[in-house]
C-alpha cells in the first residue's frame, strides 16, 4: 500500500500505523453489542470476510446468517430494523450494493427504516479477483437514492465514530471501507459528526479533498510537496459523502489556488463530481482535478497496484498537483 | 481417452492448480479441487469445444457459476490447448489478464463471472438462443452447493424448466462446504435432489470424482423437454488428504511446505495409478 519513501513520510509526519479499518468495525460492534441486545448483525457467509467470527461466538443469538444470498441480506435487515432491531446488514460492498441495490432503495431507504448496512472490503480492497469483487460505482448509485447516510471513513478514529453513529441513527445509514492497516489521522480529541468533514492539515496552496482510504495517500503528498517545494496544501477527510459538508467544501475552493479530489471511485458519480457541483453551483472555479480509477476496465492488481497505477499515490498526488498548479 | 488416462491427468491438473494458486498468492483451493473432475470430464470427453472450434456457433458452452474456482478452469483450458500453461505464471499480478475470476479476455472462457448466483441465468438464455436458432449445442454450468442460496439461481430453474430447455446442464458441485463451513448449518439447501426434481428438471446424482458415473450423467440424453441437474457429490479439498473437508481449505494458500506435502501426496497417488495402469 505504501512505497518505501511513502512510510519515511509518514514517519517524519508522525503517524502510527493502526489496524484494518474492517478490523475496528467488527470489535467496535462486538462491543456496543455488550451492552445493547437489540443490535443483531446480518450476514450472507460473510462472517469471516467480516471479522465477525468473535461477534458470533460472543453473542449467537445476535447474529442471523442467511447464506450466500445479499438481497435477502437487505430485505432479512430492513424487517428486522423495522421491528425494532439495531440491525446491521454486512457484507462485501460489491455485492451489497451491486445485487441489493432495489433491497437498498425500497425495503431500507423508501419504507424509512433505521437499518445500517456496512460495504466491507470495497473499493477495490479484493483487487486481483476482478470487477465482480470492486464497487468503484457505489458512492455514484448511493447519493442517487433518497434517504441515506454514506460514510467512508478514513481511519480506525473515523470508523469507530461511525460505526458508533451507525448504532444511534434513527435513519438508514451506509458505512463502507476496506481491509489494509491504516495510520491514523486524528487525536481521540477530534469531534467526529456525520456530515461534518475533518480538516487534517491546513494550507491554502492548494486542497486535497479526498474520502476513505485515500486520505492518507492525500496526507502523504501534502507532507512531500512542503518537504520538497515548499508548497502548503490543505486536506480535507470528507468521511460523509451524504449529506455533504458543502461549507467545508466552497471553503477549500474559495481559499485554495486548487482543488484535487480523491476517492477510491470510479471517478462518475462520486465525491469528485459531487465536488464540483457544490463548487460550480457556489460560482467558485479553480484549477480542479477529480483523481478516481478512470472509466476503464480496472488493470489487475493488488490494491495497492491498483493505486500506484491510477495515481492514488503519495506519488501520484504530488505530480498530479505539481501539474494542476503549472497549468493554473 | 479412457477412464485410467482421464484419472491420470486429473492427478496432473490438481498438481497445476496448486502451483497456480502458490504463484498467485490467492486463489480457491478446496472448491478447485473438488471440482477437477468435472472439468476434466467436460472439456476432455464430454463438451464439443476445442480451440480450434472456439468461434464456432454451433460449439458447447460452458459458464463457470462459481467463478471463484477460476484457477482450476485456468488449468483445465490450458491443458487443453486454449493457451500456453506458462501464461498462469502471470495469475492475479499486475497487469494480467489472468484475473481471480474468469473472464473472456482468457481464450476459451465465455462469461465473466465471479458474482454467484450468475451462470445459470446466463445459460437459459444461451440455451434459449440455441433453441431459437436450431442449433445442436449443449450449454453447461457448474454451481456450489453454497452458491445456491442465491435466489437468482430457483428463478432461473423456474425458466429452464418452463421452456423446455432439454440442451440445458446444471451441474452442482455438492461438496457440502462454503467459506463459513458446512453448508447444512449455513444455509440449508436440502434435499437437493427433490428440490430440483420439484422444479422440473431430470436429477441425475452422480459420485462427482467418478469418471463412469460423471460421464453418464453427461452424455446419457436428456429426458426430452426437460432441463438436466447433475448432483455431484465431492469432497472440497479432493486429493490431497490434508485439505480434504476443512473449511478453511475455501481459500487457503498452500504454504512452500504444504505445497511440497501436497505435491508429494499427489505423486504418490500418480505412481500408484501407474502401477494400476501397466
Ligand atoms: C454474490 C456473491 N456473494 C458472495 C461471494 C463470495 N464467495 C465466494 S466463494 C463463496 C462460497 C461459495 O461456496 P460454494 O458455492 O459452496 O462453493 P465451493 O464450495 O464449491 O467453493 C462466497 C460466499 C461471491 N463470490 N458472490
Ligand atoms: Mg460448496
Amino acid at each position: 500500500m505504501f512505497s518505501p519513501a511513502a512510510i519515511a513520510m509518514a514517519e517524519k509526519l508522525g503517524l502510527q500505523k493502526g489496524r484494518a479499518n474492517l478490523e475496528v468495525f467488527a470489535a467496535t460492534l462486538e462491543s456496543l453489542a455488550g451492552t445493547d441486545s437489540s443490535i443483531v448483525a446480518v450476514t450472507s457467509d460473510s462472517r469471516g470476510s467480516g471479522k465477525l467470527g468473535g461477534f458470533a461466538k460472543a453473542f449467537p443469538k445476535q447474529l442471523v446468517e442467511v447464506g450466500i444470498a445479499e438481497q435477502n441480506l437487505v430485505g432479512v435487515t430492513a424487517g428486522l430494523a423495522a421491528c425494532g432491531k439495531k440491525a446491521f446488514g454486512v457484507s462485501p460492498g460489491c455485492f451489497l450494493t451491486a445485487r441489493s441495490l432495489e433491497q437498498i432503495k425500497n425495503d431500507i431507504c423508501y419504507s424509512d427504516v433505521p437499518a445500517a448496512l456496512i460495504g466491507i472490503s470495497s473499493g477495490v480492497s479484493y483487487g486481483a479477483l476482478g470487477t465482480t469483487h470492486h464497487s468503484l460505482h457505489d458512492l455514484a448509485v448511493l447519493r442517487a437514492i433518497n434517504n441515506l447516510d454514506v460514510v467512508v471513513p478514513a481511519d480506525n478514529f473515523e470508523t469507530r465514530e461511525a460505526i458508533r453513529a451507525a448504532s444511534q441513527a434513527k435513519r438508514p445509514f451506509f458505512v463502507r471501507f476496506g481491509k489494509a492497516a491504516m495510520y491514523g489521522l486524528h487525536g481521540e480529541a477530534t469531534s467526529f459528526e456525520v456530515g461534518r468533514a475533518i480538516t487534517v492539515r491546513d494550507g491554502t496552496d492548494l486542497a486535497f479533498i479526498a474520502t476513505g482510504e485515500t486520505v492518507i495517500q492525500a496526507l502523504l503528498a501534502a507532507g512531500e510537496l512542503e518537504a520538497r517545494h515548499g508548497l502548503a496544501c490543505r486536506v480535507i477527510s470528507v468521511h460523509t459523502i451524504k449529506p455533504l459538508d458543502n461549507e467545508a467544501i466552497f471553503q477549500a475552493g474559495l481559499e485554495c489556488g486548487a482543488v484535487i479530489t480523491v476517492e477510491e471511485h470510479s471517478i462518475h458519480g462520486g465525491l469528485g463530481e459531487a465536488c464540483a457541483s457544490v463548487l460550480l453551483q457556489a460560482g467558485v472555479s479553480k484549477p480542479f482535478k477529480i483523481v478516481g480509477i478512470p472509466d476503464e476496465e480496472t488493470v489487475t492488481g493488488a490494491q495497492a497496484d491498483i493505486f500506484r497505477h491510477y495515481g492514488i499515490s503519495m506519488e501520484g498526488l504530488s505530480q498530479t498537483a505539481l501539474n494542476l498548479l503549472q497549468s493554473a | 481417452m479412457k477412464d485410467a488416462e482421464l484419472e491420470l491427468k486429473a492427478i496432473q491438473l490438481r498438481k497445476h492448480l496448486l502451483q497456480v494458486i502458490v504463484s498467485a498468492g490467492a486463489g480457491h483451493t478446496g472448491g478447485g479441487l473438488s471440482c477437477m473432475d468435472i472439468l476434466n470430464v467436460l472439456y476432455n470427453r464430454v463438451m464439443k469445444v476445442s480451440p480450434e472450434t472456439f468461434s464456432d456457433p454451433d460449439r458447447d458452452r460452458y459458464v463457470q457459476s462459481k467463478g471463484h474456482c477460476v484457477e482450476a478452469l485456468y488449468v483445465v483450458l490450458s491443458d487443453r490447448g486454449f493457451f500456453p500453461a506458462g501464461d498462469l505464471e502471470t495469475v492475479c499480478h499486475y497487469q494480467s489478464h489472468y484475473v481471480g475470476h474468469p473472464t473472456r479476455h482468457i481464450p476459451g472462457v465465455e462469461m465473466n463471472t465471479g458474482a454467484l448466483g450468475h451462470g445459470l441465468p446466463i445459460c437459459v438464455g444461451m440455451a434459449l438462443a440455441a433453441k431459437m436458432d436450431d442449433s445442436p449445442n449443449r450449454v453447461f454450468t457448474l454451481l456450489g452447493d453454497g452458491e445456491l442460496a442465491e435466489g437468482s439461481n430457483w428463478e432461473a430453474g423456474l425458466a429452464a424448466a418452463h421452456y423446455g430447455l432439454d440442451n440445458l446442464v446444471a451441474i452442482l458441485d455438492h461438496n457440502t462446504l462454503q467459506i463459513t463451513g458446512h453448508t447444512r448449518d449455513v444455509m440449508g439447501t436440502e434435499p437437493v435432489v427433490e428440490k430440483w426434481q420439484a422444479f422440473g428438471w431430470d436429477v441425475r446424482e452422480v459420485n462427482g470424482h467418478d469418471y463412469a458415473e460423471l460421464t453418464a450423467a453427461l452424455t446419457d440424453p436428456a429426458v426430452p423437454g426437460r432441463p438436466t441437474f447433475v448432483v455431484a457429490n465431492t469432497v472440497k479439498g479432493k486429493g490431497v488428504p490434508f485439505m480434504e473437508n476443512v473449511a478453511k481449505w475455501h481459500h487457503g494458500v498452500p504454504s512452500d511446505s504444504e505445497l511440497v506435502e501436497a505435491t508429494a501426496e499427489l505423486d504418490a497417488a500418480l505412481a500408484q495409478r501407474l502401477e494400476g495402469v501397466e
